[in-house]
């Protein structure tokens, strides 16, 4: 498999010497058309493109949730308790009993959890990279360090750990969960990277490099990093999926995010402590979290196809 | 083979041995059993004092480390921070109970998986596996707290309309399950709706992996082979691929040890099942790191002899792979 993609991404395949003229000259003029390529093979993944518009309008309302909520976050209206879905005074989501609407909780609710699912993603990408690009170039004590710890991390049952984590770190605030979550779920891409870093280390153009007189370092970022960017982004946006779900769960169960920050798994606990009479307090919450981690896996699975078009022929 | 099951065996208590100083070096630090007892409100002080002593608490953490893994290796884990309750007896019986819970959701799950993804792959693109498909996506992308509350929000509104209870939504039994055959319907009715919970993650990535692995051996070379020669379709697929293609599901099957448990720890809590999930978040909750302790040793040595068993099954079932 790691064959596959790195022929894909590689530029000595793509055959004719003008080509190879073009990619002495500047890393520039055929990374462009690479893209070129994914974007095209991604655009015609429709379900894909419409879970991202769909992506991309949530997120629009998480940045201007102040702005888009008809009422505040913790705003009571002691005129409309425990009302259900309704259009009149846009309490789509209903009320609970102290008369605040779900509609304006779920919203500033996604603002938080897309935060803290996102930079989850980015932060453990950036440690798992770094991680697995160096244990996967240097090999030796580095690398046996690595997996012995990612061992260590896999004998726990991760949810368990997080959960331990959460209580003992004095969890509450967003970035502190978010900081607990991305020291969990970098083993994942440094594994990734590091499989394809050993199978890259062995090819002629690094070689290459190397004879030429590149430092470790710039072998690494000019040379090596960008024929794993197809695997590290989709494996990002998986991770976007894997900490909303992960975040919601421990948000429901206490351990996680916690008020005055809104959450969406702490806005289902909520609804379920109100009684399952209410029963759009539990449900719209839900159905929110299933909506984006839906999306963002529909994304990740265009985005896998579109790095990487061979693996798609095998599976068609 | 008996050196290397030796081999990996050794390793794993390394490796249980790293985790636990670990986790009890993180917990230790971090969170403060002394204040614990400072909040207690009626405690005297020579409660406090006797329990300082009982657990050491006024020693440096290796030292405490020391006498916990003494108290582990010969006493069944101890005793609770505060209580004096003996572990090992509570954790047996929750043990039991999610287990139970747990492997028969597991082999109803992959009894269904294996329907599904076999069927899917023999009609590729059929609207059975475009159904199939959208339904592992959004099993995938449902968090199973939520699942849990909806199916028990169901049952909440059934009972409002029609005034009958389809199913239980807490517990493991009724107040007075009664005997034998009455206790064994009872627990099963109970059972019901968290197996359901349990069982849908499961289905959604097993049925995923059954269908690629078995359109992967349908392109295989022998497939031809068996066709060219005559054979009927369904022996060709029953007989000749699909045994070849539920290799891979006893590796997943046994990997997914770990996150069967974390979906354990969210179902058991929104049913309230006496089980191993509700007693860890319980004792989270209670801020008592022995019992936790002992907990994630548990399950952490349960995770490493289910990955040993899976690499031996795994050496049985496919010949091609040796170990020494």
């Amino acid at each position: 498999m790691s064959e596959s993609r790195s022929s894909a991404a590689s530029p000595a395949d793509s055959g004719s010497p003008d080509v190879a003229l073009a990619y002495e000259s500047g890393v520039e003029v055929k990374a462009r058309s690479q893209w070129a390529y994914v974007r095209m093979r991604f655009l015609r993944h429709r379900l894909a493109v419409a879970s991202l518009i769909v992506l991309v309008l949530i997120g629009l309302v998480g940045v201007f949730a102040p702005q888009l909520a008809p009422y505040g976050y913790d705003e009571q209206n002691l005129d409309i308790l425990i009302q259900g879905p309704t259009l009149e005074g846009w309490h789509l989501f209903g009320t609970d009993h102290l008369g605040r609407d779900y509609l304006s909780r779920v919203i500033f609710g996604i603002r938080t959890s897309l935060w803290v699912a996102i930079f989850v993603a980015l932060l453990s990408t950036a440690i798992g990279t770094t991680v697995g690009a160096l244990a996967g170039y240097y090999g030796g004590h580095v690398d046996n360090v690595l997996m012995r710890l990612t061992d260590l991390i896999l004998t726990l049952p991760g949810l368990a750990v997080l959960l331990t984590a959460s209580v003992y770190l004095g969890s509450g605030e967003p970035l502190k969960i978010g900081l607990i979550l991305a020291c969990l779920f970098w083993t994942a891409i440094a594994r990734i990277v590091r499989g394809l870093f050993l199978s890259l280390r062995e090819r002629e153009f690094v070689e290459a490099a190397r004879a030429a007189g590149a430092s470790d370092l710039r072998i690494i970022v000019r040379h090596m990093l960008p024929n794993c960017l197809g695997p590290i982004i989709v494996n990002t946006t998986l991770v976007v999926a894997a900490a909303i779900l992960v975040e919601a769960a421990l948000s429901f169960l206490g351990f996680g995010i916690q008020p005055p920050s809104a959450a969406l798994g702490k806005l289902v606990a909520d609804g379920q402590a109100e009684g399952f009479e209410l029963w759009w307090l539990v449900t719209f919450p839900g159905l929110v979290i299933v909506l984006i981690a839906l999306c963002v896996n529909f994304v990740g699975d265009g985005l896998r196809d579109a790095f990487d078009p061979t693996q798609r022929r095998v599976r068609a | 083979m008996l050196s290397y099951v030796v081999r990996r065996l050794l390793y794993g208590v390394v490796v249980l041995v790293a985790a636990s100083f670990l986790v009890f070096t993180f917990v230790s630090i971090s969170g403060d059993p002394l204040a614990q007892l400072n909040v207690l409100p009626n405690a005297s002080e020579q409660t406090k004092q006797n329990i300082i002593e009982s657990k050491h608490l006024d020693d440096p953490v290796p030292v405490r480390y020391g006498y916990w893994v003494k108290d582990a290796v010969t006493n069944q884990f101890g005793t609770t921070l505060l209580g004096d309750r003996p572990i090992l007896p509570d954790l047996w019986r929750v043990m039991k109970n999610t287990l139970q819970l747990v492997l028969i959701a597991e082999l109803l799950a992959v009894l269904v998986a294996i329907g599904i993804g076999v069927h899917s792959a023999r009609r590729q693109y059929s609207a059975f596996d475009y159904t199939a498909t959208t339904f592992s996506f959004l099993g995938l992308a449902t968090p199973l707290f939520w699942l849990a509350l909806m199916l028990q929000v169901l049952v909440v509104q059934v009972l409002e309309h029609t005034g009958y209870k389809i199913f239980p939504i807490a517990s493991l039994n009724s107040v007075d399950p009664g005997s034998g055959i009455h206790f064994a319907l009872d627990r099963a009715h109970h059972l019901v709706l968290p197996v359901l919970v349990l069982m849908v993650a499961s289905v959604a990535s097993y049925s995923r992996y059954i269908r690629a692995s078995m359109l992967e051996v349908m392109g295989s070379d022998y497939l031809r082979t068996a066709r060219a020669k005559g054979l009927p379709e369904r022996q060709v697929t029953m007989r000749h691929a699909f045994r070849n293609a539920l290799v891979p599901l006893v590796t997943l099957v046994a990997l997914s040890f770990g996150n069967l448990l974390g979906g354990a720890i969210v179902t058991e809590t929104v049913f309230s099942l006496d089980g191993m999930g509700l007693y860890f978040v319980n004792n989270l909750r209670a801020n008592d790191p022995y019992p936790v302790m002992a907990w994630l040793m548990v399950t952490a040595t349960m995770i490493i002899v289910f990955n040993l068993v899976a690499d031996i099954a795994y050496g049985f079932l496919d010949p091609r792979v040796r170990y020494e």
